[in-house]
């Protein structure tokens, strides 16, 4: 999303923070998409990884996607930002495989695509490291690496896991990545929360993944941990990975994103190239950007201008 | 790089021991052991080795099947009942229907495949726990257990299976005895070591033993990584089944006639030796090993008790206290386990 039309999108967007949310983000929806589209053409000869056009998702009466449009390119960090509620998990889970999109499309590699379950995306090179449910923490390293992918040997009913290979394996994948852990056997349990995702990273990229879908891989890590996980995306990337990074921390995805797609209460708040953001648009666009601004008003005055009541 | 990282000096062996689920089995079989060989002359003779091992041997099977369930994640209370069930079926089609010994067996095995199907099907459709749906097929067994053998026979058991067709050979095979040093060991002492060491190498070193841990451990982590959880579980309850046929099947060939309760209260006593043997109640850590070990335990404790001429109700303080301590113990080893190490 480098070309021109995006430009003064940012300006547009951070123009109409200070109203309130509901109809305006809405209303904005349209133009952002529009501009996505009338770019996209120029943003690269490669046909995108991964890319939705005007997806949607609505669960009974609740909508909770609408109108998304983004790209994941090879080699590339794409981030999704926003809050809680805004449609990150949703977006995921169509990414994903889990949901099909109710509205709009989902193409890989430029054609739709239809999955029916998550392993079918799997199979296509979509890779997805949840925050919570990467890992078993009894489980050990080795035995965690190759959860349901495990390598065999021998046939008949004497097929058994090649332990042996295994492990090996793990030593050279984890050092690799550069990433530095004692004892293969040890269980998942006793590694820190960075080089658990560390490892979950590094278990997508062994086996295959085109694509790396991360949910909030850094949202529970304090500053240095968060780092070392920051560190190993850049080394997906620099394999040549398309990456989706998800997250609700401007600070954690303006170093490594090369485009970003801000999502407020499901609906995109546009797609920008790095070049057409700065930290501080991107800080200000996060959703809480404005109702901080909003909130900081409310709190220094004694009557706020608003509706006094409104919940944020 | 296939050497280990520098770092692990320092853990050595005595870590490596202490992190296995065995470790409390095998300190508790050792104490108790010492205990009754130290008083009775009879319990350490060769001879006394073989009655301990006898009640060893069949609880054991069970043992290690509701080990692989418990590390699966669930529980399965109508596994005691089932070896009753399937024994009356034996006995009940080979002496009153014709069938001989083997088609009678094959019979009672498919029903107690069935039985452990719904378990599994059940417990994987509904997502209730196995707890509440195995305490129904308990309780659902053992109505028809008493009910049936009622309104077949009159009486609570069935018995007469010396004469059906077959017997000698199927008795010969499941519940006859091997000789050792001049003294007759059960055959079934063999079924269970057979048994123990296939559950430990599924179990260590075949995906679906990965599976097994992986279900019992974290149940969404595993389908998130494409791990057949359903299909993992309904072949645990299945196990267990087989293994309540094969219990059912040796104790019937046995004693030739089967209780219309046998096997009621058995249920708890195969969790509490899969539990000594270190598996954890919430699923995804424990042995086979362990679970065998914590038979042994039972079977020294129940002979032993006779042996020193006491009353055979203390078996029941004893079983409530080996809990308590191994579920302490297991707690103790599992957290240094986890200890987080930098």
């Amino acid at each position: 999303m480098s070309a021109t039309g995006d430009a003064p999108a940012p300006r547009e967007a951070g123009a109409e923070t200070p109203a309130p949310k509901g109809a305006d983000a809405e209303s904005s929806v349209p133009a952002e998409a529009g501009g996505t589209h009338g770019t996209r053409g120029g943003a690269g000869f490669a046909v995108p990884l991964l890319e939705t056009r005007e997806c949607g998702k609505t669960f009974g009466g609740v909508i909770a996607l609408r109108e998304v449009s983004m790209q994941v390119r090879a080699g590339e960090v794409t981030c999704v930002l926003g809050d809680n509620g805004a449609g990150k998990s949703t977006l995921i889970k169509i990414l994903s495989g889990v949901h099909p999109p109710d509205s709009g499309v989902y193409l890989v590699d430029g054609a739709p695509a239809a999955f029916t379950s998550p392993r079918d995306a799997l199979d296509r090179g979509i890779a997805t490291v949840y925050q919570d449910l990467a890992m078993i923490p009894l489980m050990s390293v080795w035995r965690n690496f190759f959860l349901g992918s495990e390598p065999s040997l021998g046939r008949g009913p004497l097929r058994r896991f090649d332990v042996a290979r295994a492990k090996r394996t793990v030593r050279r994948e984890l050092h690799s990545m550069g990433i530095d852990i004692r004892d293969v056997d040890q269980p998942v349990g006793t590694l820190s929360g960075g080089e658990r995702q560390s490892v979950a990273i590094a278990r997508a990229v062994h086996f295959g993944a085109r694509v790396l879908i991360l949910d909030e891989p850094t949202s529970a890590l304090g500053v240095k941990q968060a780092g070392v996980v920051l560190r190993y995306i850049a080394q997906a990337r620099d394999r040549g990975l398309g990456v989706v990074f998800i997250t609700h921390n401007p600070h954690h995805a303006y170093p490594i994103g090369d485009r970003f797609l801000l999502l407020n209460r499901g609906a995109s708040m546009g797609e920008y190239g790095k070049a057409d953001i700065t930290r501080q648009e991107l800080t200000s666009l996060m959703a809480g950007g404005a109702e901080l601004e909003q909130l900081a008003h409310e709190l220094s005055r004694d009557e706020p201008p608003g509706g006094p009541k409104r919940t944020l | 790089m296939t050497v280990a990282d520098e770092r692990l000096a320092g853990t050595g062996l005595a870590r490596r021991l202490l992190i296995r689920p065995e470790l409390g089995a095998v300190v508790g079989a050792i104490v108790v052991f010492a205990f009754f060989a130290g008083q009775s002359e009879t319990f350490r003779s060769i001879d006394g080795v073989a009655n301990w091992l006898d009640p060893a041997s069949t609880l054991g099977i069970m043992a290690v099947a509701i080990a692989l369930l418990m590390i699966g994640g669930e529980f399965d209370l109508s596994a005691g009942v089932l070896t009753g069930s399937t024994g009356l079926i034996m006995v009940i089609l080979s002496t009153r229907y014709g069938l001989s010994v083997w088609t009678a067996m094959l019979v009672a095995l498919v029903v107690a495949l069935l039985v452990g199907f719904l378990n599994g099907m059940i417990v994987v459709r509904t997502k209730l726990p196995s707890f509440i749906v195995t305490l129904g097929t308990f309780l659902m067994l053992q109505g028809v257990n008493l009910g049936v053998t009622k309104a077949l026979t009159g009486t609570v058991q069935v018995s007469g299976l010396r004469r059906a067709e077959g017997y000698d050979q199927a008795r010969a095979l499941l519940a006859g005895t091997f000789s050792l040093g001049g003294t007759d060991f059960r055959v079934a002492i063999l079924w269970w070591l057979g048994i123990t060491a296939l559950a430990t190498w599924v179990l260590m070193r075949t995906r679906p033993g990965n599976w097994i841990f992986a279900v019992g451990g974290d149940e969404r982590a595993a389908r998130a990584v494409g791990v057949p959880a359903d299909r993992t579980k309904i072949a645990l309850f299945m196990t267990t089944a087989v293994a309540a046929w094969l219990v059912g099947s040796i104790l019937a060939l046995r004693f030739t006639s089967v209780q219309a309760n046998a096997g009621l209260g058995q249920e708890f006593v195969y969790i509490i030796a899969a539990v000594i043997g270190g598996c954890l109640l919430t699923g995804g850590y424990g042995s086979a090993v362990g679970a065998s070990i914590g038979a042994l335990i039972f079977g020294m404790a129940d002979k032993g008790i006779v042996f020193l001429g006491w009353d055979a109700d203390w078996f029941k303080f004893f079983l409530g206290a080996m809990l308590l301590l191994a579920t302490l113990a297991n707690r103790l080893v599992r957290r240094y386990a986890e200890e987080v190490r930098h």
